[in-house]
């Protein structure tokens, strides 16, 4: 891969930056430039703000790998799994330190920045986040960002993109 | 639009072909289909060849015209278009013969699949298997395909008590069907015992649990149904063609246990056929991971949501059963060249309405339908196929 790909996109796998739909309100990750909730889709265009994770979340399922991603073969077994986020969200992310066994569905997690793999000994060291174990009350509240409009749909004239 | 038939079927045996290059098996696959059509190539509109990653397999794009040529037919400039999307491929490129038929533009066309997967070492076909994933946001940070269903099949275990022995057993019944097929990859059996025994991939996914890498290809030749009778003893009607796609991501998805992809082409399918899947004697289902069988026959609306482990396993799918599921032995089994797998399972099942499977032939059937997928089901295609009289 090459470095200005991985480099590119360093906002949302070192910070969790997603997106927020400012006319219904539903949070993305990562960021869209359309929001695919709205009914009226196109509309949403340009109505789409950054917006970041809190990152704290809870297991929605889990595999243990045996047979490695390209990159991963030294960190074999390892657990895979997919964390809904505090937000709405769901990421696709390794669970690490904890023993295997411990990894249940419903296990709360919290997102941390750890190296993914390396592109042999002279490449790109790709950065980006796993989650830990966490415990229910250590859970933050989500994020809120920018408020959106009461009545949840419905534009303005003036704001609607043109057809 | 006018009605479509398939009036010639052909494909290689399956497997690790050594010896035989991706221009052998495209073309062997399409001259049986020619042949079996009585079809002179004369009258050939095109064709369309479903591949997925030929660039990275064996670092030759372009290859549509590539097989034609080597079929004997560049000096005929007809048109050849090559379909990709991912494992679905094949089913794409029946879906574009369809509609190129269907709209009349042209009259004949042959629908090839072929993928030459062995010219690399296992860990690079992986990697490009992978790849019909989302690389940005699931494979970067340590996901497989085969990982990504193991996490649809662990959380279909948690929701609906599906277990590991119902898993298992679906590789087992693939196993049982391809021992009767000549052109399988795999003709050994297995018992539960190996399956579950079988050293991991992705838990609960073991080694056995997962579809082989294969060579092979496929075609078929599609042609006008008013017609068909000129080429064909017993027409096959394509009854309905449908493709569906979602989110490329399973954590995009509204649910991690249902493929919306395959639920919806499904629903198109059995409208636009005016039918439903009561109907249907046997089927050829996307079983890459035992797991996905199991979603295909919920999701194809044969069994309820979670209900498809216990039904499996109580044989409602066997040899025995109201609806034969995959008696070519699936992509489990009879094998899985990404490419060739949508025509493949055509092939199979126009043998199937025809009465001409042997050892596998599945009674009384008039009804069949082919489910194909790409990745972990951003594509789902459903072919629904007749037999005519």
């Amino acid at each position: 891969m090459s470095i200005a790909r991985f480099w590119r996109e360093t906002p949302r796998r070192y910070n969790l930056g997603g997106s927020k739909c400012t006319i219904c309100g539903t949070v993305y990750f990562p960021p869209r430039a359309v929001c695919p909730t709205c009914p009226h889709h196109r509309e949403t265009l340009e109505k789409m703000v950054p917006f970041q994770l809190v990152g704290d979340g809870e297991v929605v399922s889990y595999t243990v790998v045996h047979d490695a991603a390209e990159g991963f073969e030294m960190q074999v077994p390892y657990v895979m799994a997919l964390v809904k986020t505090v937000e709405g969200p769901v990421l696709t992310g390794q669970i690490v330190d904890v023993e295997i066994p411990e990894v249940v569905i419903g296990l709360k997690v919290r997102a941390t920045l750890r190296k993914l793999r390396e592109e042999g000994k002279a490449g790109v060291i790709h950065y980006g986040y796993k989650f830990t174990p966490a415990l229910d009350s250590d859970v933050r509240p989500p994020a809120r960002g920018p408020a959106v409009p009461a009545e949840s749909g419905a534009l303005p004239a003036s704001d609607r993109a043109p057809a | 639009m006018r009605e479509v038939a398939v009036l010639g079927v052909g494909q290689t045996k399956f497997g690790e072909l050594w010896d035989r290059s991706f221009r052998e098996i495209g073309i062997e696959a399409g001259l049986q289909a020619l042949v079996d059509a009585k079809l002179s190539s004369a009258d050939l509109g095109g064709l369309f060849l479903g591949n997925m990653a030929s660039g990275t397999l064996l670092d030759q794009e372009h290859i549509a015209p590539l097989i034609l040529d080597y079929a004997g037919l560049a000096g005929r400039h007809l048109p050849a278009v090559r379909v990709e999307g991912g494992g679905a491929s094949g089913s794409l490129a029946l879906h574009q013969g369809f509609l190129a038929v269907a709209s009349g533009l042209y009259d004949y066309v042959v629908v090839g699949g072929a993928e030459k997967m062995t010219d690399v070492p296992d860990t690079t076909a992986n990697e490009i298997i992978s790849s019909t994933a989302d690389h940005e946001w699931e494979v970067v940070f340590g996901a497989t395909l085969p990982a990504l269903w193991g996490l649809i099949a662990r959380r279909h275990m948690h929701d609906f008590g599906t277990t590991r022995a119902q898993l298992a057993q679906v590789a087992v019944h693939m196993h049982e069907m391809a021992s009767r097929n000549p052109l399988a990859h795999y003709r050994n059996k297995l018992t539960l015992e190996q399956v579950i025994g079988a050293g991991g991939v992705a838990e609960p996914l073991g080694v056995l649990d997962c579809a082989p890498i294969s060579d092979g290809a496929a075609a078929v030749v599609l042609g006008p149904l008013d017609v068909a009778e000129k080429h064909t003893d017993i027409p096959i009607r394509i009854a309905a063609s449908e493709v569906a796609c979602d989110s490329m991501a399973v954590q995009h998805r509204a649910s991690v246990t249902t493929l919306e992809s395959t639920v919806v082409a499904a629903r198109r399918a059995f409208e636009r056929a005016r039918r439903a899947p009561a109907d249907v004697r046997v089927a050829e289902v996307h079983d890459a991971y035992t797991i996905s069988a199991l979603l295909a026959l919920e999701d194809l609306g044969f069994v309820e949501k979670g209900r498809a482990g216990p039904e499996f396993e109580s044989g409602r799918f066997g040899p025995k059963g109201a609806m034969v599921v995959n008696p070519s032995g699936g992509l489990k089994a009879q094998g899985r060249p990404f490419g060739a797998v949508g025509v493949a399972q055509v092939v199979e099942l126009v043998r199937q309405l025809r009465g001409q499977a042997k050892d596998r032939q599945v009674s009384g059937a008039t009804l069949a339908l082919a489910h194909d997928v790409g990745g972990t089901g951003a594509t789902s295609a459903v072919h629904l196929l007749e037999r005519v009289n």
